[in-house]
């Protein structure tokens, strides 16, 4: 016999609850471990059928991890006489890989550009978003602001319509303001998406925070700014870290405004990895390999900020 | 250490008026109480003394500086919060010293002054610990700490113990008023529970509706009554109104209350209408003889004494007399009144009416 708990679920819920949790990880997962085993994959076993999914088996599902992928990614290649091949012997690994097809590296190729310009674009408006968003939403939470109700639906309504549906008005003022392809204008245009959503997450969560903590920093002999960013920051950390998430997952992500307003200059990862065309066809591995590599950053961030996200900072300190 | 002066002290949010022009002096290290029902100001009014909210008009003197407009941190006045505000993200030693980081001390002299309070407050041993885990009376400790430790003019107390287990807040009272003893430092504690008030402080402003009804020491206020309102709110159980329609005299010395003549102390000034007598539960006789008469309704026993509720002519009574008196409900009794201790009330406007009794109180 088990007793009963009011709190505590019973083992089976437990197990029934662990059972959704394991299959809808699995559910997520499946595509991204997918992209991740195709980057490994030569051409031909990224398109071959019935599908191969075992690393280094011999079986029929089995195939050999290979760099193929991302030497492609990360270069360019050109097509060269087997006499030029004979006089000029691979000197790298990567050589090697390539002369399989009859062909040698020219140089890198845009990838690693494209993907600086991404962290460039997507840290540098999730900054700005969050920086503005968090002095805003302190100043709707805790001043007496004229019409504050009214101005907090207008940054709201700002959403309200896909951002893509205003695309050629803004496609006609940047390249008015010059801002069209400049790293400056995608952080602003980024910022500008992120920060409705960014005043009215770090709102609720300030509302959160009892004034009385920084009134006991006023009364300690602080001003009002130190009071913020000594005491009411530290506490809407987790609050700060959710909404860095959310908004860098946007910018990191959108696909649509970086096509028609980046080409060369300020263009990011989305855009850049359909464009990766290998000969005699779209080269999958080169593809899934560029994916697995734009992943990284969102997850590692997410990672970093994990234990904020999962524990809120300000527990018990105040009894209510 | 210092002496505050309240001057006409007034706050209007927008049409409501928290505080209406308010005016009462404390003195230096008097452990001073306001005291009144939630709502009433006194909060609002403590708010403004530390720099927590400007004053509409009005002026606030600490050691005969007008300190009204200045921001907090320019005022030297400590301030506990009900709920403590303890810095959640910091340890027990960070959040005693944090007020002596902002003056610039030095590191060693932080120290050295967070070990006394420390010691002062009996928390030594908790000073490394985070404030999240810690009990209702050690984070009382701890928002003490940060208080003193920077000696400041004044204390301003919102309701410290309130947040406290019933049992607890009578040992924390008495440690707060040791504390206070100790150190002379004039404090301003706001509450709403009148035992609180009475038991603890040196003086006390009793408010109610944004006004300050009464101003005096615990026993003025309790014997003295300035308003029907005060006196009804000080004391458990309350103070006994029997409401009559009658006339008096100055110089009076009794007044005829539903055909029963009562003594009284020396009337000052004259009134003819509606009226009410006060009288303490305490000050009630049961006599079998006494001409004013009423039925009892119940009885509670307390130990020495119980408390005997009746219905007379002019309303409900209740009087604490010796347990040992018999008294079951359904009796009919006489009562007489300690003639010195009543106090005779306009019913309209609720103040006392001027007596030998409260003089130099009212409108002191």
């Amino acid at each position: 016999m088990s007793s009963y708990s009011v709190t505590e679920p019973s083992r089976r819920m437990k197990w029934v609850a662990g059972v959704l949790v394991i299959a809808y990880a699995l559910i997520t997962m499946v595509p991204l471990a997918w992209i991740a085993l195709t980057g490994f994959k030569s051409p031909a076993d990224a398109i071959s059928y019935p599908p191969k999914y075992i690393i280094g088996s011999d079986s029929e599902a089995g195939f050999q991890p290979t760099l193929e992928g991302y030497v492609n990614l990360f270069t360019t290649r050109t097509r060269q006489t087997p006499e030029f091949l004979d006089a000029n012997p691979p000197e790298t690994w990567a050589d090697d890989i390539v002369r399989q097809y009859g062909m040698v590296i020219v140089g890198p190729s845009k990838f690693g550009e494209r993907f600086l310009n991404s962290v460039i674009i997507g840290f540098g408006s999730t900054f700005l978003s969050v920086f503005l968003g968090t002095l805003a939403a302190y100043a709707f939470s805790r001043f007496k602001i004229p019409l504050a109700d009214d101005l907090l639906f207008f940054i709201l309504s700002t959403r309200m319509m896909p951002p893509i549906a205003v695309a050629i008005p803004i496609f006609l003022m940047y390249r008015q303001l010059g801002l069209s392809d400049t790293h400056l204008g995608m952080i602003l245009l980024y910022t500008g998406v992120n920060i409705s959503l960014a005043v009215w997450l770090l709102k609720s969560f300030i509302d959160g925070i009892p004034t009385e903590y920084e009134e006991a920093a006023l009364i300690d002999g602080y001003t009002r700014f130190q009071a913020f960013y000594k005491v009411v920051l530290p506490q809407a950390a987790t609050g700060i870290a959710s909404t860095a998430i959310f908004c860098l997952i946007f910018a990191w992500n959108e696909y649509a405004f970086a096509v028609l307003l980046t080409t060369a200059n300020a263009q990011t990862a989305p855009p850049f990895i359909p464009t990766i065309i290998g000969i005699g066809g779209l080269d999958w591995p080169a593809i899934a390999a560029g994916v697995t590599i734009f992943l990284l950053p969102v997850m590692f961030f997410t990672i970093l900020l994990r234990k904020h996200l999962l524990r809120g900072i300000t527990f018990g300190a105040v009894r209510k | 250490m210092a002496q505050i002066v309240i001057n006409n002290l007034k706050k209007e949010f927008g049409d409501f008026t928290a505080v209406r022009e308010s005016s009462f002096t404390i003195e230096d290290g008097e452990f001073f109480m306001l005291l009144g029902p939630s709502g009433c100001g006194k909060t609002t009014t403590l708010r403004m003394i530390a720099g927590l909210e400007l004053p509409t008009s009005g002026e606030i003197y600490l050691d005969g500086e007008e300190i009204s407009q200045r921001p907090p941190s320019e005022r030297d006045i400590a301030f506990v919060f009900q709920m403590f505000a303890l810095y959640p993200h910091m340890n027990v030693r960070r959040n005693i010293s944090y007020p002596l980081v902002s003056q610039g001390m030095s590191r060693a002299a932080v120290k050295a002054k967070v070990a006394e309070v420390a010691r002062i407050l009996g928390i030594e041993d908790i000073l490394d610990r985070p404030v999240g885990g810690l009990s209702g009376g050690d984070r009382q400790r701890v928002a003490l700490g940060r208080a003193i430790v920077r000696e400041p003019k004044a204390f301003m107390m919102d309701e410290p113990l309130g947040a406290l287990d019933a049992e607890f807040r009578e040992h924390m009272a008495e440690e707060l008023r040791a504390l206070h003893d100790r150190m002379g430092a004039t404090t301003v504690y706001v509450t709403h529970d009148q035992l609180e008030a009475m038991q603890m402080g040196d003086k006390i402003v009793v408010m109610n509706n944004a006004v300050v009804e009464q101003f005096g020491t615990p026993q003025e206020i309790y014997d003295k009554p300035a308003t029907m309102f005060v006196a009804d709110f000080i004391g458990s159980p309350s103070m006994n109104f029997l409401s009559f329609d009658g006339q008096i005299g100055a110089g009076a010395n009794e007044v005829d209350m539903q055909g029963a003549s009562f003594g009284i102390p020396q009337a000052r000034e004259g009134f003819a209408g509606q009226m009410a007598l006060g009288v303490r539960p305490e000050h009630i006789h049961l006599a079998d003889d006494a001409p004013y008469r009423g039925e009892v309704v119940a009885t509670e026993y307390l130990g020495t004494t119980q408390i005997v509720t009746l219905t007379t002519a002019g309303g409900e009574v209740k009087a604490r007399v010796p347990s040992g008196q018999v008294a079951q409900p359904g009796d009919t009794v006489g009562m007489t009144f300690d003639p010195a201790t009543i106090t005779l009330f306009e019913r309209g406007s609720g103040r006392a009416l001027r007596s030998a009794l409260n003089e130099g109180v009212l409108d002191g």
